[in-house]
Formats: C-alpha cells, sequence, structure tokens
C-alpha cells in the first residue's frame, strides 16, 4: 500500500471519529463536567484558604484530569468492537498501528484538548499564580496525550471481556502515576518560582515513549482481544 | 483484471484443527480453494462454521495447521492479505450513526479502492436514494445489504462472508446471489456459512460439512 493511501485512511478515520464524536455530543461534554465538577468542589470541601488551595490546586486538577480521562477511555474502542468495524480494522491492507494512532490522536481532540482549554480557569480558580498557570497548560498539553496513548493499550486488551472496567482502572492507573508526580510537581515548583525544564524535559520523554510504542502495543492487543 | 486474477494465487487449508473452551470442534480439515469457486460450509450451530471463517481471514489463530494464501502462511503475510480479502461477519462492520455513504468511504479507504464509485455500489445493493440517511434509521435487511456493499468497493478477490442472508428477503437475496455469481465469473473465490440454500447459476460450489467431519 502506499502512503498516500494510508494517509487517506488516517484523515478519514480521524475525520469518521470526531463525526461520530459531534453526533454524541455527551461523551465530549460528559469527561469535561466531570473534570470542572471535581476541581470546583474541592474549595467548598477544604475550605477556601487560598494558601492552602494554592498548596493542593495542581494535584488536584492533575488528578482530576487523569480520572476524567479514565472515565472516556472505553470510548476509544468499545463502539467499534460492538459493531464489528473494529474487525474490519485488523482486516485492513494499512498497518493497524498508524490506524490506531487516528483513532487515539481523534480520542484526544475529543476528550483531551477540552480539558486544556478550560484548565486555566480551573487554575484562577484554585489561586494558582500565573506562572504556574502557564505550567499547568504545558504539562496538560504534553501530559494528556499520553493520558489517551496509555489508556489505549488498556483499552485494547479488555475490550473482549464484558466488564473491563475494573480492571481497565487496575493495569492502567499504575502507568499514570509516574506522569502525574512529574506533571503536578513542576506546577508546584513553578509556584515556588523555581526552574522547571528538568521536569518539562520527563514529561516530553514520557510524550515521546508512549507516541513511539503505544501504538504498536495497542494494534497486538486488539489481535488478542479479538482472536 | 489485477495482477492477483492473471497470477490466480489459491486459498489452501492443511490439516486444520480449532479447539474452542476444550472442545475440539474440526481437526485435521484440508482443502484448497481456487479462483472462480465457491466453498459453502454447513454444520449444525456451533459446529465452527464462524471460526473456520475466522481463522481464514486471520483473526483468529488456528489450534493447529495452516492457512496458506500462494503458498504462504497467511498469518505472516498480514496486510498483503488481507489487501486481497473482504470480510463481512455476523456483526456487520457499519457504524449506525454515519450514513451509507460515510460508512462505505471509510470501508474504501481501509483497503485497495477500485473504480467503482459509492454511489454505484449503494445502487448495486438496491440503497440507492438512501445515501444521506441515517443507518440507524434503516430497517436490517437494509443495513445487512450496506454491509455486502462493502465489497463492491475494493479490489478484492476472496471474499469471506458469514450468513450473508440473514434479514434479506427474497428479492434481497436474489439480489447478493447475482453479486456472489459476478465475482466469481470474474476470477473471485467465496467461503460462505448459510442457512439458506446458497443458488449460484455459474459456479462451481464446494461443499463441508462439519457437523459431519466431526462425527
Amino acid at each position: 500500500m502506499t502512503s498516500d493511501s494510508l494517509l487517506r485512511a488516517f484523515t478519514l478515520l480521524l475525520k469518521r471519529d470526531l463525526t461520530l464524536a459531534i453526533r454524541h455530543r455527551a461523551e465530549i461534554l460528559n469527561p469535561l463536567l466531570f473534570f470542572v465538577l471535581v476541581t470546583s468542589l474541592f474549595p467548598l470541601g477544604i475550605g477556601a484558604d487560598p494558601k492552602l488551595l494554592q498548596a493542593v490546586g495542581p494535584g488536584v486538577i492533575w488528578v482530576a484530569a487523569l480520572l476524567a480521562a479514565l472515565l472516556s477511555l472505553e470510548g476509544i474502542f468499545r463502539s467499534d468492537f460492538e459493531d464489528g468495524t473494529l474487525e474490519q480494522f485488523l482486516l485492513s491492507s494499512h498497518p493497524v498501528s498508524v490506524l490506531v494512532l487516528a483513532k487515539v490522536l481523534a480520542h484526544w481532540l475529543i476528550t483531551g484538548l477540552p480539558l486544556l482549554v478550560i484548565s486555566p480557569l480551573l487554575g484562577v480558580l484554585l489561586g494558582l499564580p500565573g506562572d504556574a498557570i502557564i505550567i499547568l497548560l504545558v504539562t496538560l498539553a504534553l501530559g494528556t496525550p499520553v493520558l489517551s496513548l496509555i489508556g489505549a493499550v488498556g483499552v485494547a486488551l479488555t475490550v473482549g471481556l464484558r466488564k473491563g472496567g475494573m480492571i481497565l482502572s487496575l493495569l492502567v492507573l499504575p502507568l499514570y502515576v509516574p506522569l502525574l508526580i512529574f506533571a503536578a510537581s513542576a506546577v508546584d515548583t513553578a509556584a515556588a518560582g523555581l526552574h522547571v525544564t528538568a521536569h518539562l524535559s520527563l514529561i516530553s520523554a514520557l510524550l515521546l515513549l508512549a507516541l513511539s510504542l503505544s501504538p504498536l502495543a495497542t494494534a497486538a492487543a486488539l489481535r488478542i482481544s479479538l482472536s | 483484471m489485477t495482477q492477483s486474477d492473471t497470477d490466480s494465487p489459491c486459498l489452501e487449508v492443511h490439516q486444520l484443527e480449532c479447539i474452542r473452551d476444550d472442545r475440539t470442534l474440526f481437526s485435521d480439515l484440508t482443502f484448497r480453494l481456487e479462483p472462480g469457486k465457491a466453498l459453502v460450509l454447513e454444520g449444525r450451530n456451533g459446529s465452527g462454521k464462524t471460526s473456520l471463517l475466522r481463522i481464514l481471514c486471520g483473526i483468529r489463530l488456528p489450534d493447529a495447521g495452516i492457512v496458506t494464501w500462494d503458498d504462504t502462511d497467511i498469518n505472516k503475510l498480514g496486510p498483503d492479505y488481507h489487501v486481497h480479502t473482504a470480510y463481512v461477519g455476523h456483526r456487520d462492520g457499519i457504524k449506525l450513526d454515519l450514513t451509507p455513504l460515510e460508512n462505505l468511504a471509510m470501508a474504501r479507504a481501509l483497503g485497495k479502492p477500485n473504480d467503482t464509485t459509492l454511489e454505484e455500489a449503494l445502487g448495486k445493493v438496491d440503497l440507492y436514494g438512501f445515501e444521506d440517511v441515517l443507518t440507524r434509521n434503516l430497517s436490517a435487511g437494509q443495513q445487512r445489504r450496506l454491509a455486502l456493499a462493502r465489497l463492491l468497493v475494493t479490489d478484492t478477490t476472496l471474499w469471506i462472508l458469514d450468513e450473508p442472508f440473514t434479514s434479506l428477503d427474497v428479492h434481497g437475496i436474489q439480489v447478493i446471489e447475482e453479486l456472489l455469481d459476478q465475482h466469481t465469473s470474474r476470477g473471485g473465490m467465496l467461503a460462505v456459512t448459510s442457512h439458506h440454500a446458497v443458488n449460484l447459476a455459474s459456479t462451481t460450489i464446494q461443499r463441508i460439512n462439519l457437523s459431519e467431519l466431526a462425527a
């Protein structure tokens, strides 16, 4: 197959998933609503002391983003598995890993990007300083794609199970932990006025690692799940 | 005619075995499918027809034995095998929230496109005029015909069909049988399971009964 037709399959699949998401708007809104609600409940729960909120803010926003991503993960492959279109991807004449990448990109555009857009507002709500909000945006921009990429492997492994949700969380959450630690501490460090280059390099490394390995692992996992 | 037709590769199955939940569905199954011919799998429910078709597609791995295309193991060929095959399984493989046209465009992009336009393909399965309706609003038979229209938009040799006539009415069955007949007369191959009698006027049909094999 030529790279031209592969590119066409990639863009068409991306467009297909975005079209489907627009026709099911609730799927876009659910994770976003969860993210906003959880974050905005914290000041009510632990009190409105600005110092305290500033201290827990980065962690709260990142944990909420992580859980929101986890909520939306099943959507990557579940409905395609149920109507048989996932089989068709495995039987296509293109490398499955490239098709997987298109689906993960669509998932990130649908669930990750909205979190990114709304997060500065939540940063202000929790009283984070301006510098920290910028770093928060950078960590989310680098980190949310990692959430989708790693999550895709987990979903691919569990999509054949009837109740895979619990196993999915157990599989994926430990892999999210390093990202959570580096991202939250990057924002903390920025709030303290220190340099965060090291943190950002580590998160970028995680992104590159996930970007290169996850599509291959996901494709292999899908083959196992469907056989 | 495509390259593959002139080379006329064939599908061969050697001593295939399939075990499911500790039950041997079939073993020592050997056959050969040549261009222009059709294979019809028969057998009771649960005799392994669908499993065999999924092995022929390369979705499922055989528990023993080998399936070859042009003398090479299909699981080594991967995409180089899939480019020659089209599979319509027991699930339609179409999205209910896309229109028939959008569904076919995706199906075409996943394989090697042929000269048939998407509208022509819809016309051939009597779905002309429904191209912009959401697939969800079509009847079960119409959805099945849309699934079968996927076969027409890519350039493939081997069609693997699991119960293609499910939910089709008498007229629908005739339409599809004509399409299958045309495919084999162009040198294509068919592997089909069906509870209906498969009437292909001008095609040599090989029959394998999996229930008898197991007995």
